[in-house]
């Protein structure tokens, strides 16, 4: 435990809060809606981020704080324990998450400049950074649960930000109800660990796992718990991270101002549900693992197909976005703790340029986002054109750049695997999308800023941005240049707790159905594992035991050297290939210089290119199979609703009416005519007719009360006698 | 011949009949105050007969229980007549005149 680190955190987690709260309030009355308030809180706490970095780097210890105290009591015994976590893998979130928030409120003061809702728009954004950060903050699965819904929430206010649009506010609750549904299946996850293990402290959930808390089976599918605990947390990934088939809210979600489309929708909450895989990675069992190395692989591909027709430069990127979520994914999946997290890095720091960047084109353009309209701005906006270029070969992979080490980790640990294990098609998922990437990065470069103007009146207003909008992009240009130099990333997770045990996990559990028939599906595998097996003579027990394991350890270590130099050289070709394609089609196209007509090609593929516009027709059919029927529920509901119910409704209200009626005639008649009023005129009556015997004169009363008085004698005497 | 508690009570009723009859029969105010200091005398003297021939049935030989009823009694009488004096003198005030006949306003 570490008293500075664990200050430092508390720190970068409140002052955003504190910020947030005080701006939620007063941003009326603050100069200019406190936009230099936010960002110096967040320019603050960046820089307490980076300090938290080099500490944890120095150090020689994973974990440098694990905070825990008592939070909610449930119960007399219960008590549900919260805490702040802080090792490697925090602190790298911490800095990303700080330092492309605060790129993003500098680049905000100018794009936002003339909004009329300036200070909500910050409020938003700290909103967004205070949760993202107390999410990689937190120590165990509630918190992270807690704060995964505020940046939901945070997401939705910021999609919506521009809500007169319909567009927007749709895509708003697009996004908000798609990630909900991942996080259903989160929930349940969570519910199965609290129920089996008692605790959703990641330590505790680790050593449950260890202890085979986790492992009887469930009675569903043969899947045991933690499989479907695994699951079900994934799936609340896949819905953040949008993943295929919940990938769908991502692209939409490009309705919300540019810079907005840069931190959340690309750099920091996106990469949210990566960093959750990440961070729970031994907690999956090799079923879950085999299943999110497939999502990611087929989101990578999917997505990165869209991604090669779309027109708007937004669009383009988003998809990219999706894809290279995707790689992360995958990465994960194979075991690859290292080079998925090392992708998000790189991925946040060059994703995030690219999106400041087509702001920066989008705010020159006048809000034109069609590539179709652009064309050789380089002319006008050099410095913009230079940096959007160096995130892109960062994307595309070309050597030297940030993005070529995180991706090559990436294809290296996907091919070793294969290798090792089967499921070619991640092999493919990979490559192809390394490919496919490099095409339509610099088909976009190439529409964007070469080749002649198409809209000659808005080339002509077009300007190179101020300096709020060009310092991220140089910063954040650097970084996707210099982001993967040394391997400094694999030094700074040299010790990481957990990893081990996911190589062993990934090497030895092959038993269950799912992954049973994965491998009949690809032989290549199955032999590696038959063959160990047989070795050890241990029959249809297909685990291999211990000296097996010891065997096989350096054909292990050569395959997966094997891998990654194949995958890197594979990567540059192919990055290479991609770019070179892309030039050949894009280069020079209006003038007929191309030597590949892209026209003629779409032509040539016309179902392909229908299908690739129209992005696979996922928001149709989602549209038929979800919102249709909810559309037709909710109307029959209403019919129900409106015959029967209110028919019942009614029928009460005329029944009670008819009741009232009757009940207010006897009232008026027998209560009222009858007792209340009778019994007044009864009295009345009776006052009137004794009131002659009231003379006024006192010696009459005198004399009649001696002859009652006599009179009562007698009769006295008469019953005496 | 010795005077008994016949003699007492006979005087006592006497009186107490002319006071009921003064009370009845006079219009006058202040004839009607006398009759009733007559009915209190009356019963003044029932108190100290059957104090003297009663016995002691109340308290035994040797109480004054009748003498004292008897001074209380006086006591009451002079209370009263002040008040009834001071609502004769509002009455006369108020109406002019003692005549309690024709002080008949509660009359319907």
């Amino acid at each position: 435990m570490d008293p500075l680190v664990l200050k430092l955190a508390v720190l970068i987690f409140l002052l955003p809060l504190a910020t947030f709260a005080l701006m939620a309030i007063f941003h009326h009355r603050i100069p200019r809606h406190g936009d230099w308030l936010a960002t110096t809180a967040i320019g603050v706490i960046l820089a307490a981020a980076i300090t938290i970095f080099v500490h944890a780097g120095m150090s020689d210890r994973n974990i440098q704080v694990n905070y825990v105290f008592d939070w909610l009591p449930l119960g007399v015994s219960n008590m549900v324990k919260g805490g702040i976590l802080v090792d490697r893998l925090t602190a790298i979130m911490l800095v990303v998450v700080t330092l492309v928030s605060f790129l993003v409120h500098l680049f905000s003061v100018g794009y936002m400049k003339d909004d009329v809702r300036y200070g909500r728009y910050y409020c938003g954004l700290l909103l967004f950074t205070t949760s993202m950060l107390g999410l990689v903050l937190a120590n165990n699965l509630v918190y992270l649960y807690i704060f995964w819904e505020l940046v939901g929430l945070s997401s939705y206010l910021l999609i919506g930000h521009w809500f007169e649009k319909k567009s927007a506010s749709d895509a708003a609750i697009k996004a908000f109800i798609t990630t909900r549904l991942g996080d259903v299946g989160m929930f349940i996850g969570l519910m199965i660990c609290y129920w089996k293990v008692g605790s959703l402290q990641y330590a505790d959930l680790f050593a449950a796992v260890q202890n085979g808390l986790l492992s009887e089976p469930s009675g569903l599918w043969g899947f045991d718990w933690q499989t479907l605990a695994g699951l079900g947390i994934f799936f609340g990934a896949m819905g953040k991270s949008a993943q295929f088939p919940l990938h769908v809210w991502l692209p939409d979600a490009m309705e919300g101002p540019t810079p907005v489309s840069a931190l959340i929708h690309a750099a920091t909450m996106v990469a949210a549900g990566v960093y959750l895989t990440g961070r729970l990675l031994p907690f999956f069992s090799p079923d879950t693992l085999v299943f999110i190395a497939y999502i990611g692989g087929i989101t990578a591909l999917f997505a990165a197909t869209i991604a090669l027709v779309q027109d708007d430069i937004k669009k383009v990127l988003a998809y990219s976005t999706v894809s290279q979520l995707g790689y992360m994914i995958m990465a994960l999946g194979v075991g690859g703790y290292v080079s998925g997290l090392f992708h998000l890095t790189t991925h946040a720091m060059f994703k995030a340029c690219l999106f400041l960047g087509s702001g920066a084109v989008i705010h020159a353009m006048h809000h034109e986002q069609s590539m179709s309209q652009y064309g050789g701005l380089w002319k006008k906006m050099p410095f913009t054109a230079l940096f959007y270029i160096m995130a892109t070969l960062a994307l595309c992979g070309f050597p030297g750049f940030s993005g070529f080490f995180s991706k090559d980790l990436i294809l290296g640990d996907t091919l070793a695997y294969t290798m090792l294990h089967g499921h070619w098609f991640l092999v493919v998922a990979g490559f192809g999308t390394a490919f496919l990437t490099a095409f339509y990065m610099t088909r976009q470069v190439c529409l964007t800023f070469f080749g002649s103007p198409r809209n000659a009146h808005k080339y002509e207003h077009a300007h190179e941005v101020g300096w709020q909008m060009l310092t991220p992009l140089v910063i954040l240009g650097t970084l996707s240049l210099v982001g993967g130099w040394g391997g400094w990333f694999e030094k700074y997770n040299e010790k990481r707790d957990g990893l081990t045990q996911i190589q062993e996990i990934a090497a030895t559990g092959y038993q269950s159905p799912f992954v049973a028939a994965a491998l009949a599906a690809a032989p290549a595998a199955a032999t590696h594992e038959a063959a160990a097996a047989h070795e050890a003579g241990v029959g249809s027990e297909t685990r291999p035991t211990a000296e097996a394991a010891a065997a096989g350890v350096h054909d292990e270590a050569h395959i997966i050297h094997v891998a990654h130099r194949t995958a890197m050289g594979l990567s540059i070709v192919l990055a290479l290939s991609g770019i070179g394609f892309g030039l050949l089609m894009y280069w020079q196209r209006r003038s007929g210089k191309a030597l590949l007509n892209p026209d003629a090609l779409a032509k040539a593929a016309r179902p392909v290119y229908v299908l690739l516009w129209n992005k696979y027709f996922f928001d149709e059919m989602y549209n038929a199979a979800f919102v249709e029927t909810t559309h037709l529920a909710a109307r029959f509901s209403a019919r129900f609703d409106r015959l029967v119910i209110d028919g019942v409704v009614n029928f009460v209200g005329f029944f009670g009416k008819v009741m009232g009626f009757v009940i207010d005639i006897l009232d008026r008649i027998i209560v009222d005519g009858l007792m209340v009023n009778g019994s007044a005129h009864a009295a009345g009556f009776a006052g009137n007719q004794l009131s002659w015997a009231q003379t006024g004169r006192v010696r009459q009363y005198l004399l009649l009360m001696v002859l009652g008085i006599i009179a009562l004698s007698g009769v006295i005497l008469v019953l005496v006698r | 011949m010795p005077v008994g508690l016949h003699a007492y009570l006979l005087v006592a009723a006497i009186l107490f009949a002319l006071g009921l009859v003064a009370c009845m029969a006079r219009r006058n105010a202040i004839g009607i105050l006398i009759g009733i200091e007559l009915i209190i005398n009356a019963a003044i003297i029932n108190f100290m007969a059957f104090w003297r021939f009663g016995g002691g049935v109340m308290d035994g030989e040797g109480g004054l229980v009748g003498p004292l009823f008897g001074v209380f009694l006086i006591l009451l009488a002079a209370c009263e007549a002040a008040v009834a004096l001071a609502i004769l003198l509002s009455l006369y005030f108020n109406f002019g005149t003692i005549e309690v006949d024709s002080i008949h306003q509660m009359q319907r």
